[in-house]
């Protein structure tokens, strides 16, 4: 942990000496002292089909699925030896606590009677959007364990609902009570170092200081999985994770 | 000056060994260990007081963490509260916010109907108050949070418009998604609500005439709809209401209860009756015409019999079913004219 410290302190030093000769541009500098995580989700063992959704009883809905759509507890990436929608964070190692807040906007889309996406990240005390895309009323209903639990109607043509959460706390259940098919998860964190598996159960972290991390997975069914990674400046570190389903 | 200065220092320091013996004096908790747990030194009287009343009368059910499992919890349905998150039905303030002390003093004064939860009315206002301060130390969310009131305006008068307009914000907000169209708690979502911990709930039935959960005057029901009941299925609607909206509702929901009501008078005197609205903006010509409240004292032509004596057993009796959703009796309407 301290050797890697130095390591990177002098490595900077030497960076950002370079730097200064030819343009003193601190974010150039930044990007070059930081690394990435990045890394599969790979699933051994089949993957367990979701269950179809009915919808009869929310036909606005329905008439958005000319297919019918199932249950998202477990989603296979391409290939199908992959997973996609698992959370990555870096769950410790890191110094200090002043991260950066992220600038993309966090916004939870209730739309055809689905949360998308179905896993929210966000960082401590981000702004996050709630929308109505539907014709119909929904309430928004997130059942934490260490934020606050509310619940909020929201009819359709209502405007966007704007949360908050105060604590770190991976996998808090969103649900709709109208229509009890509907769920989400958000996942909050005290850093700006996580990422969601895509549809091909690859992720992504940037930006990581230099450093030994404890990197953890987490699978809304299938659970948590950690790992060690060791970043280095410019460098990706890689992580892979292993779901076993049989 | 310097012989002096030393002198002072020397007194201070002295002094404040001598603070601090007796501070680590006090916080040893004299108790002798006897395996039984000794109030901390840091609980008020009010809290100990609390204390004492907490084993006496609530740990049964609510245990001794707080955390709702106490010995009788397994048999009780629903589950008594867990006062370590600290989430409450009835409160005065928004969603996701801890209630008022005044809250918790009103649930332990009536009781939570349709619980487990019996009215502690015959302990003294005093030691109310203190099991209140002891139920604060489970979370540490008391010791952060400072929790305000939603504001409440004036009741508005309970009027035909009124009564009509809080039928169409009933539909509106879709409030009969689990209430059921006539109220009944009968909606097409009700079967499969479940409380924060994945219990069964159902909703409340406005037709059953057994009083709310949080309360039993209009302001109240105004207060439910418009904080939510934390930890069940039921939403704050403050977001997309008005406060003359929200009492246009509560005269709405009145006259849906089968009591004595001025609001369910005047919904008999206009012939309204619960159930689907075919306009949703309500801009059709024939039916409001022949229902507005102008024409409300010449005649209730369109039969109104679910307000008579008969509101026990009015399923059968002209109720129009919703489109969506099959009337569970399987009645067809006989009244095909869907009154306002």
């Amino acid at each position: 942990m301290r050797t890697t410290h130095v390591q990177y302190a002098a490595k900077a030093f030497v960076l950002a000496g370079a730097f200064a000769v030819i343009t003193l541009h601190s974010a150039a500098t930044l990007a070059a002292a930081s690394g990435t995580i990045s890394g599969t989700i790979k699933v051994d063992g089949t993957v367990p089909k979701g269950k179809a959704i009915d919808m009869s009883k929310e036909p606005s809905c329905a008439a958005k699925h000319p297919t019918p759509i199932t249950t998202e507890q477990v989603m296979a990436g391409t290939g199908g030896n992959t997973l996609e929608n698992v959370v990555v964070y870096i769950s410790a190692g890191l110094q200090g606590s002043n991260f950066p807040m992220r600038t993309e906007p966090v916004t939870i889309e209730q739309n055809g009677c689905q949360y998308k996406p179905h896993m929210i990240v966000l960082q401590v005390n981000e702004d996050m959007k709630v929308v109505n895309s539907d014709q119909t009323s929904h309430n928004i209903h997130p059942m934490p364990k260490q934020n606050t639990e509310w619940n909020k109607s929201q009819p359709a043509g209502a405007p966007p609902i704007d949360a908050k959460f105060t604590t770190q706390e991976v996998g808090i259940p969103v649900k709709c009570n109208i229509h009890p098919w509907m769920r989400s998860y958000i996942s909050v964190f005290n850093h700006p170092f996580f990422a969601v598996s895509d549809k091909d159960g690859k992720f992504t972290i940037k930006n990581v200081p230099p450093g030994t991390y404890t990197v953890s997975s987490w699978q809304e069914t299938l659970g948590t999985q950690t790992t060690q990674v060791t970043v280095a400046a410019g460098q990706t570190a890689a992580a892979t994770f292993t779901y076993k389903t049989r | 000056m310097k012989h002096f200065g030393n002198r002072t220092f020397i007194l201070a320091s002295v002094a404040s060994m001598a603070l601090m013996l007796a501070d680590s004096g006090s916080s040893q908790n004299a108790g002798v260990s006897s395996g039984y747990p000794v109030p901390a030194d840091s609980m008020s009287p009010m809290e100990q007081q609390g204390h004492g009343l907490y084993l006496r009368y609530c740990v049964g059910c609510h245990g001794v963490r707080g955390d709702g499992n106490g010995e009788n919890a397994p048999y009780l349905e629903p589950k008594p509260r867990d006062f370590t998150a600290a989430t409450f039905k009835c409160r005065s303030t928004p969603t996701g916010s801890l209630p008022l002390d005044s809250d918790l003093i009103h649930t332990l004064e009536r009781g939570i109907q349709a619980s487990n939860m019996p009215s502690w009315y015959t302990l003294t206002p005093q030691d109310r108050q203190a099991l209140v301060a002891y139920i604060k130390l489970f979370s540490p969310r008391w010791k952060k949070e400072h929790p305000t009131p939603i504001s409440v305006p004036p009741e508005t008068a309970v009027t035909a418009q009124s009564v009509r307009h809080g039928h169409e914000l009933f539909e509106k907000m879709e409030c009969w998604k689990c209430h059921g169209q006539e109220g009944r708690g009968d909606g097409p979502s009700a079967s499969t609500l479940t409380d924060s911990k994945d219990r069964p709930i159902t909703p409340y039935d406005f037709t059953h005439g057994e009083r709310f959960k949080c309360g039993e005057t209009n302001k109240d029901l105004y207060t439910i709809f418009m904080t939510g009941v934390d930890g069940t299925p039921m939403p704050s609607f403050s977001d997309n209401l008005k406060p003359e909206e929200a009492w246009d509702i509560v005269h709405y929901l009145r006259a849906l209860q089968p009591r004595k009501s001025a609001a369910r008078e005047i919904a008999k005197s206009i012939g309204l009756k619960p159930g689907p609205i075919d306009q949703p903006a309500g801009d059709q010509p024939n039916p409001p015409a022949a229902a507005q409240p102008s024409g409300a004292d010449s005649t209730p032509q369109q039969a109104a019999p679910a307000a008579e004596p008969s509101s026990s057993a009015p399923d059968n009796n002209a109720q129009p079913s919703a489109p969506t959703t099959a009337s569970p009796e399987g009645q067809q309407p006989s009244n095909p004219n869907s009154p306002k």
